[in-house]
């Protein structure tokens, strides 16, 4: 084992950018949860926002579940399933890709409107910018690795992204050294989505944490307020 | 049974002159900042008309309010819990800016500083928004002010429903009314209920319905929820923003900023004591015209004394009963019935109410064959607004209710006009109306006196059976929901907001709005 800048970036990175991912958002939503919103720009224009922005946030969650999945669910549970490393893979390939180009329309569809309509662009800060921009480069990136994938579908580099990724998160040492010999591409990808995790708490991601499921479990519609003691 | 109390509010249309002080009024104490410009959280329309935003009252476009469902539930017209869900990233149900209107201001500077020029210089307009240039102004709060825009387009009026709409095109019979607006504080609001964050709530002491802007964020089902498109969404802050019914003041016994500069004397505050149990059965009626007999079952009688041991009970203070006794609200809603609900329809159970304007007689040139009901008042059906056109704002086109408010106080002028011109009251008339002679001196006192301490009748809030001062004393003022932290002498906000109060930010971005104006093309 090598202490050197591939360790760095995946070995002690990855605790870096969950850090102030868990302690960022935490702070925020205690110290200034009036900021806490989504923003929506669907008043100021409604045009290319609703295509965009469903097409968008239905691949991101389809891509967001399959890397939750794919990559933390132990690998003995998909063997005791049956489903091998290939069919893995391709299944990877195959809605991953989908739900790629699904995002990347709506991702498309978004960033221009937020660039060349012109109440869109006076209203968009330096952190909309950044976000956007980001996150386009992370699923053009995403998209790109399908052509290495391809080249080896026995799903063995998939086994060892998978073994980097439950390392980190089980607090194991040994978790950069599985991916040493992947291809740059996917390295690039990682790196780019610890950055993403870093910015998260410092824009109008965290959103994302107050997806309002619990309104469908809410017994009544109305609610009324006490005057608190 | 389980007895609430809310303050409601009545406008008296009768007297509503359309000066637009209470929407100016309000606008300078709520909305004058960036991303609620748009916003007038009262406004007043010339009636008939589309209104602000375009066509607020046909829900066959905006999906507002509640539908009932076959088995006798109600649910938002937007749809059920997973279908309001299903349109959180694209709501379809959403009016544009531009249906309100887009907010610009004028190049003012220009006539200053134009220099040497053949014509005269002049200021023209800048969106608000975008800061460009806006060729046209195409739509704004009051468009349709006394009769605005061709007839074509102000016949869409929802109010219009049923009735053979052309001929009030034509000169001879156009008619028009204002119609103040605001939030309705309802007592089964849509907004509340279609709020995915929980974020909107009713308060339990006084009805009011408020937005908590720190858990508000920001999925906007609300603005379709609401029928009366009355909460709104700031595009700067990306949160929704709603009439607070001035809940500062009332909790200080005073009437909204509304009601206070309202010059014409038409608006009125008081204690409206209703069943909170039998909400949902009121707001689930059956037949739509039959809603504003609902509401009104569930309103109740400050003087019985079983309904005073029950709120003793329900913990409505002392203070708040007596306010009950005397509310304005209670007699024009119920004891007299001249004030009707905007809309019933909606079936959110609106706590803001209207007595319906008189208007003159139509034909009055040919007097001799001016229809009457009986030898001394006019059959109300002759007035220049059809009376159906007011049954269709007030009581979802239920005539009698209209008929009735519009002869008790036709009753009334001609009872005052007697004592006062002919020197001896002629109560004949009061009969075939249901009044007494004691209750139309009231009606007089209330409506056409209108004192101030008979206008607003508003119990101060309990706070301090809450809330210890004490733990208050040397912390921070006012501030946006952010405890202190606004108020540090950073000019960035570390999560990338604009600072929304504090005073001291000079951020670029906050400073864009008056900078504009002063920057060359």
């Amino acid at each position: 084992m090598s202490f050197d800048f591939h360790h760095f970036l995946f070995q002690f990175v990855p605790y870096f950018a969950l850090t102030i991912l868990f302690l960022g958002c935490l702070l925020r939503f205690d110290r200034d949860p009036y900021s806490w919103r989504s923003k929506s720009s669907q008043l100021l224009r409604k045009k290319q926002l609703i295509w965009g922005n469903v097409l968008f946030h239905v691949g991101v969650l389809m891509i967001l579940a399959g890397h939750a999945i794919g990559l933390l669910t132990p690998i003995a549970v998909f063997d005791a399933l049956g489903v091998s490393h290939s069919a893995k893979q391709m299944l990877a390939i195959v809605a991953g890709g989908g739900a790629g180009v699904i995002a990347f329309v709506g991702l498309t569809l978004l960033i221009h409107r937020r660039v060349f309509d012109p109440r869109i662009r006076a209203n968009t800060s330096r952190a909309d910018m950044v976000v956007l921009l980001m996150l386009y480069a992370q699923l053009i990136l995403g998209m790109l690795t399908i052509p290495v994938s391809l080249e080896h579908l026995d799903g063995h580099e998939m086994v060892k992204f998978m073994e980097w990724a439950q390392h980190i998160v089980t607090f194991r040492d040994g978790a950069a050294e599985y991916i040493r010999d992947s291809a740059l591409i996917f390295k690039l990808h990682i790196t780019l989505g610890m950055l993403i995790f870093t910015i998260f708490p410092f824009t109008r991601l965290v959103h994302m944490l107050s997806a309002p499921v619990g309104y469908m479990f809410r017994k009544q519609y109305q609610i009324v307020r006490r005057r608190e003691s | 049974m389980k007895i609430r109390a809310q303050i409601g509010k009545v406008l008296n249309l009768d007297k509503c002159i359309g000066c637009h002080t209470c929407s100016v009024t309000c606008k300078n104490v709520w909305t004058s900042r960036k991303g609620m410009e748009y916003v007038w959280f009262n406004n007043v329309e010339t009636k008939p008309g589309i209104g602000y935003p375009k066509e607020w009252e046909n829900q066959d476009v905006w999906n507002g309010g509640w539908e009932r469902k076959t088995n006798g539930k109600l649910q938002p017209k937007i749809g059920g819990r997973w279908r309001v869900l299903a349109k959180i990233f694209g709501n379809p149900d959403m009016p544009e800016i531009d249906d309100y209107y887009e907010p610009f201001h004028f190049d003012f500077d220009n006539l200053q500083d134009s220099g040497v020029v053949k014509t005269s210089p002049v200021a023209r307009p800048r969106s608000l928004i975008s800061g460009e240039r806006m060729a046209k102004i195409e739509w704004g709060p009051n468009w349709e002010e006394l009769l605005g825009t061709e007839f074509e387009s102000r016949k869409r009026d929802k109010n219009f429903d049923d009735m053979e709409k052309d001929i009030y095109g034509q000169f001879e019979n156009t008619f028009m009314m204002y119609l103040p607006r605001l939030c309705e504080h309802c007592l089964n609001p849509t907004c509340v209920a279609a709020c995915p964050s929980g974020s909107i709530y009713k308060r339990e002491e006084d009805g009011i319905v408020l937005v908590d802007q720190d858990k508000c964020r920001g999925w906007r089902m609300c603005i379709s929820g609401c029928p009366y498109k009355k909460i709104y969404y700031n595009w700067e802050s990306g949160k929704a923003e709603k009439c607070t019914f001035c809940y500062p003041r009332i909790e200080n016994g005073e009437p909204t900023v509304c009601s206070e500069t309202c010059v014409g004397r038409i608006r009125y505050l008081g204690v409206m004591l209703y069943d909170a149990d039998r909400i949902a059965e009121a707001a689930s009626t059956e037949n739509t015209e039959d809603l504003y007999e609902a509401q009104m079952d569930i309103f109740l009688d400050p003087n019985d004394p079983d309904i005073i041991a029950q709120a003793k009970k329900d913990g409505i203070p002392d203070n708040w009963m007596e306010a009950a006794r005397k509310s304005p609200v209670y007699k024009m809603a119920k004891e007299w019935k001249v004030a009707l609900p905007l809309h019933p329809e909606y079936r959110t159970l609106p706590m803001v109410w209207y007595v319906p304007p008189l208007s003159p007689i139509q034909n009055a040139a040919q007097a001799g064959k001016m229809a009457m009901k009986d030898d001394i008042m006019p059959d109300v059906k002759s007035l220049r607004i059809p009376v159906k056109y007011l049954a269709n704002m007030l009581t979802a086109g239920k005539e009698e209710p209209v008929i009735n408010s519009l002869e008790r106080m036709m009753a009334m002028r001609h009872y005052m006009r007697s004592k006062h011109v002919d020197g001896a009251p002629d109560t004949s008339i009061l009969d075939n109306v249901g009044l007494t002679e004691d209750m139309v001196e009231d009606m007089y006192r209330y409506m056409a006196i209108a004192n101030y301490e008979d206008r607003y009748v508003i119990p101060t809030g309990h706070k301090e059976e809450t809330m210890d001062a004490y733990g208050e004393r040397g912390s921070c003022g006012f501030s946006f929901g952010d405890g202190c932290s606004s108020h540090s002498n950073n000019d960035v906000d570390m999560f990338g907001g604009a600072r929304t109060s504090g005073g001291n930010s000079g951020s670029k971005k906050d400073n864009r709005v008056n900078t504009l104006f002063t920057s060359a093309d």
